[in-house]
């Protein structure tokens, strides 16, 4: 089988890529396969990146995803430091930044996504957002010694976006006694991810934890002095002082390599694919970066969780190898926040059915399920990983919505402790939307 | 094949008990991982690869017997 797939050249060398590359060797390519990665350290792992290593209770080195000799061992072709600068599928070749071109047979792109920055014309002055000292944006080690270094002397870090990133480095900050603003355009932090009620108890967890939350506002302004952020100005007038400024307001996909529309190729968000995450002929897509037809759904979706880049990667060296295997995940995700970890399964979002299946919102731990379209798509748990994992059930299954009553009848009458309060949680609060 | 996992790395995301569930468990509290069997079947070893390829947190290590 893998005589006839040749060399097989991934571009982009975190976790997704690095999954294909090592898949392959596993599981019997024995032909060459050359892995590109821009940055210049060996790949590594990126959650850590908001959560210990900026604690700083785990080295940087440590987030390594394989050992230092692990590719020449399997006979990858790492190439780090360098970038591929344009795809030609016709010729089946790719164009380096150093001017070298290289032939392929199967070319995976995994070059994941890069964080957006603030608009360049805000309305006061001419001045560049991220061209002044102290604004930072988080998604490599390099930004993340910078941000680092700035932050653990800083008074006072406004963190602009509320997404995951920006509470779980909001977070990261507190712990380390650091003064923080964030500044959220939705009504909580996380809202556009996991809805209404959670954001809400997202939001009061942080407040708790002493970070100073402006909600339903933007920022309007950055204030300088000397090439230097004093603070921000947001939407509503009102000013933050501030020597250091994180942007976490989201990302884009890493395509322009890709994107010349001779090519053929659909690049309007991440690499479009198809049930077996084929872009065309000989190319495939990976992680972050990949837009697949997800059959289950029947939809395109583009998942941006470190879990799926995994499976992904698995799916794309299998189906390189001949399986002819879709795609149909239920996508795993976790973020931490103070001693709360959330995890979830499957799609949710403020639009989503909602119910809460085991424990109760105001011990703080529990189950949540939401849904669409009368079907459960996914599950959420906070504080309470055995129950999620009960409830992965319900969202593999794309259950029915009423099916979701039974399972509350069994966990009310399986644990008693928690029975009370998962009755009132129920009647009280049934399907929010 | 002898298993090594690493609690500290863990982030109790369920994955390999779902790969191998005579293998792995999860404690109730946080859902870190919970190592059954340290020295698995050989009938297990694919269950067991797998569920370490998975894991996202890199927290399970496999050690060859070499012979």
């Amino acid at each position: 089988m893998s005589a006839t797939v040749g060399h097989v050249v991934v571009v982009g060398a975190s976790a997704a890529g690095v999954t294909v590359a090592d898949t392959l060797r596993d599981e019997g390519h024995d032909g060459r396969i050359t892995l590109i990665g821009a940055e210049p350290e060996r790949p590594y792992d990126r959650p850590p990146l908001s959560k210990d290593v900026l604690a700083g209770t785990r080295e940087p080195a440590a987030t390594a995803l394989r050992t230092h000799t692990h590719y020449e061992d399997r006979g990858i072709e790492l190439r780090t430091g360098r970038t591929v600068v344009s795809a030609d599928p016709t010729a089946r070749e790719v164009q380096l930044d150093t001017g070298e071109t290289l032939r392929y047979d199967v070319l995976v792109a995994a070059t994941g996504v890069g964080p957006r920055r603030l608009p360049l014309g805000l309305p006061h002055g001419q001045r560049r957002p991220h061209r002044l000292a102290g604004v930072h944006v988080l998604r490599t080690l390099h930004d993340l010694a910078a941000f680092r270094t700035d932050m653990l002397t800083a008074h006072r870090v406004v963190v602009v976006g509320s997404g995951l990133l920006g509470m779980e480095v909001a977070a990261t900050c507190r712990g380390l006694d650091v003064g923080v603003t964030v500044v959220s355009r939705g009504p909580a932090p996380l809202h556009g991810q996991f809805g209404a009620t959670v954001g809400g108890k997202v939001a009061a967890l942080h407040v708790e934890h002493g970070v100073d939350l402006r909600s339903g506002v933007g920022v309007a302004d950055l204030t300088e002095a000397r090439g230097r952020v004093t603070g921000v100005t947001l939407t509503d007038r009102s000013t933050v002082a501030a020597d250091v400024v994180l942007v976490a307001v989201g990302s884009d996909p890493h395509t322009g390599w890709l994107a010349d529309p001779m090519r053929g190729l659909d690049t309007a968000d991440g690499l479009g694919c198809d049930a077996y995450c084929r872009a065309a002929p000989g190319i495939f897509a990976a992680g972050d970066v990949a837009r697949w037809h997800h059959p289950a759904l029947g939809a395109p979706v583009r998942v941006e969780h470190r879990m799926n880049a995994t499976e992904q990667g698995i799916c794309v060296a299998r189906n390189i190898l001949g399986a002819a295997q879709p795609y149909a995940p239920v996508p795993y995700a976790w973020t931490d926040h103070y001693d709360a970890r959330i995890q979830t399964y499957g799609f949710m979002g403020p639009r989503h059915q909602f119910a809460v299946v085991e424990g109760s919102l105001t011990e703080r731990r529990f189950v949540v399920v939401y849904g669409m379209h009368g079907r459960v798509t996914g599950a959420l748990a906070w504080r309470y990983p055995k129950g999620l994992r009960r409830a992965r059930e319900l969202v593999a299954q794309t259950a029915p919505w009423a099916e979701i009553h039974n399972r509350r009848r069994t966990s009310a009458a399986m644990s008693t402790t928690t029975a009370a309060t998962t009755t009132t949680s129920l009647h009280s609060r049934g399907v929010l939307r | 094949m002898h298993i090594v996992v690493d609690t500290d790395r863990c982030v109790g995301g369920g994955q390999c008990v779902m790969a191998a569930p005579e293998i792995f468990d999860q404690n109730d509290d946080d859902g870190t991982v919970v190592l059954l069997r340290a020295d698995p079947p050989p009938d297990a070893s694919a269950a067991v690869r797998e569920a370490a390829r998975l894991c996202p947190a890199l927290a399970i290590t496999l050690v060859e017997e070499e012979q």
